[in-house]
């Protein structure tokens, strides 16, 4: 049970905003020696893992292409192909590009858009650029609803694929437990989840657009 | 064969660079802060296999420690001005979109193709990293190609980069360390221990209360471990087996299926999912760390509602 104030460390840590790589070595600490680890050993058990967990930062690699293309204004271009869009806003930008990213993502492209280099160079300044003009806050929001947008169309996308690895992980466990299914059962499944994404978000962008024009009418 | 060590070792490279540009940064008050914390990172993806676990244990700490004792600026390099990116936008119009568009395509043309190359027999790319090398490669390209086109001078692309890595900051290293903690957690059965309170306080006598139990459980323990690939072995073990498949019968197929996108819900919700939730709020230079958080939540409170709602509905043939 007390390894348990690990999870604690974590959650009052982000709660009171401490710094997050100091709250989770601390929570790392915390719940190894609980368990009855020394901190050396707490350490080395984290170092190992953080070693051989080298690739989830691979994707920094990209930043250099998206910042000469910003620095030769792909940001600016991005504004302008939407302003000369008369029926553009930002919840039907955001709209389709759910579609498109559920549907790319349910063909296993869940590597092909992503919030580097997709959402910072394009998508927001598109749906910001569809707002305009906006203050300070509103922007903030947009930014942040196109963000959700990408999250929310992968994350109900990927699992109609039928090699992702959440399919594969659920494969494996069931056939140690003895139940053999198929992947495409379980994609197949994946469906009407997705479908439910797709009109409850979806339904939430339109209603954005509403609050964001109730806004400017305010002004 | 060409594998993730290349691919660390043009991560290294960069990261290094990152760190001598921001060391001669005089813009910036923390240069040197910068220039130890992107060194380190340099360092652990050139040498980590080197440095020992108690090693890459100590470097670890060092970033943390450099990050929380607020030693991070953020450098300035020499930029382009909004007015000079108007300028540059009406001149080069829509072919800027074109090496953005050269990332998916690499990416995409990468992970079909470079799994079935072979030289004398022997696999050219380790199959398992093709997705991983394929972006790798996509993005080099794209800044070399988004250098030729636009004319962009010799440093841009290492000093762009470092500028919106600067921007990201601690963040960028925060799901690498997340995913640490999660192997940290297992070793000390912090998984085990949660899944056995979530059965204990899982009804057992209603059908509904079952699926509703595993449905929330699924979300809930994501939030808290930042993952559901950890919640998934462990609810599923501890309630959907025993109780919505083997006492109610419901299908194991469905059952699974909406479990995971159950855990996704959680996902949506928890900090802990950093490179989903925080790494963005900090690349679009958001105020509030949580506001991408707090823009899925309902979506993912109504997603979690339908999830069980669709579990109860397909799960049972009879």
């Amino acid at each position: 049970m007390l390894t348990l104030l690990g999870v604690a460390v974590i959650v009052l840590g982000f709660a009171l905003r401490f710094n997050p790589l100091l709250v989770v070595i601390a929570a790392a600490l915390t719940s190894g020696v609980a368990a009855g680890l020394t901190p050396l050993e707490v350490l080395a058990a984290f170092g190992k893992a953080f070693n051989t967990n080298r690739y989830v930062s691979v994707a920094w690699l990209v930043l250099p292409a998206i910042g000469v293309l910003e620095r030769a204004g792909l940001k600016e271009q991005a504004r302008k192909t939407i302003q000369s869009l008369r029926a553009a806003t930002p919840g039907r930008i955001l709209l389709a590009y759910l579609a498109l990213r559920q549907v790319a993502a349910a063909l296993g492209l869940t590597q092909v858009a992503g919030q580097a280099q997709t959402v910072r160079p394009l998508l927001a300044p598109m749906a910001e650029a569809a707002a305009e003009p906006l203050d300070d806050e509103t922007r903030q929001r947009v930014r942040a609803m196109s963000a959700a947008t990408d999250n929310v169309g992968l994350f109900f996308g990927e699992d109609i694929f039928l090699a992702i690895g959440s399919i594969l992980l659920i494969v494996g466990f069931l056939d140690q437990s003895g139940i053999t299914v198929e992947p495409l059962a379980l994609s197949v499944w994946a469906l009407p989840t997705a479908i439910a994404a797709f009109l409850i978000h979806g339904g939430r962008l339109l209603l954005f657009d509403r609050g964001l024009t109730k806004a400017e009418v305010q002004e | 064969m060409i594998g993730l060590p290349l691919v660390y070792l043009l991560a290294g490279l960069m990261f290094a660079a990152f760190a001598g540009l921001s060391a001669a940064d005089r813009e910036n008050g923390k240069r040197f802060g910068n220039a130890a914390f992107w060194g380190l990172f340099a360092v652990s993806f050139l040498a980590g296999d080197r440095l020992g676990d108690l090693g890459n244990g100590i470097l670890a700490l060092a970033l943390a420690l450099i990050a929380g004792t607020g030693q991070l600026g953020v450098g300035a390099p020499k930029t382009t001005s909004p007015e000079t990116r108007e300028t540059l936008a009406a001149t080069y119009g829509a072919k800027l979109f074109a090496p953005a568009l050269v990332i998916p395509v690499l990416v995409l043309a990468g992970s079909l193709t470079l799994k079935r190359l072979s030289l004398h027999g022997a696999p050219l790319v380790d199959p398992k990293q093709a997705t991983l090398i394929s972006l790798a490669f996509a993005a080099l390209v794209a800044a070399i190609l988004a250098q030729l086109m636009f004319r962009q001078p010799a440093a841009a692309s290492v000093q762009e980069g470092r500028r919106l890595m600067d921007l990201v900051g601690w963040a960028a290293l925060l799901p690498q360390m997340l995913a640490a903690l999660g192997a940290v957690f297992a070793i000390a059965g912090v998984g085990k221990t949660i899944g056995e309170i979530a059965v204990q306080i899982t009804p057992v006598d209603s059908r509904f209360a079952a699926v509703a139990a595993y449905c929330l459980g699924m979300a809930a323990f994501t939030v808290m471990m930042g993952n559901a690939f950890a919640a998934f072995p462990v609810m599923t073990g501890g309630i959907a087996l025993p109780l919505v498949v083997g006492r109610f019968h419901g299908d194991p197929a469905v059952v699974c299926a909406i479990g995971m996108l159950s855990g996704f819900c959680g996902t949506l919700l928890t900090p802990l999912a950093a490179n989903f939730n925080l790494v963005p709020a900090a690349l679009l230079q958001l105020k509030d760390r949580y506001a991408v958080i707090r823009a899925q939540a309902p979506t993912a409170v109504l997603m979690l509602i339908v999830n069980v709602v669709l579990m109860n509905a397909l799960a049972f043939h009879r």
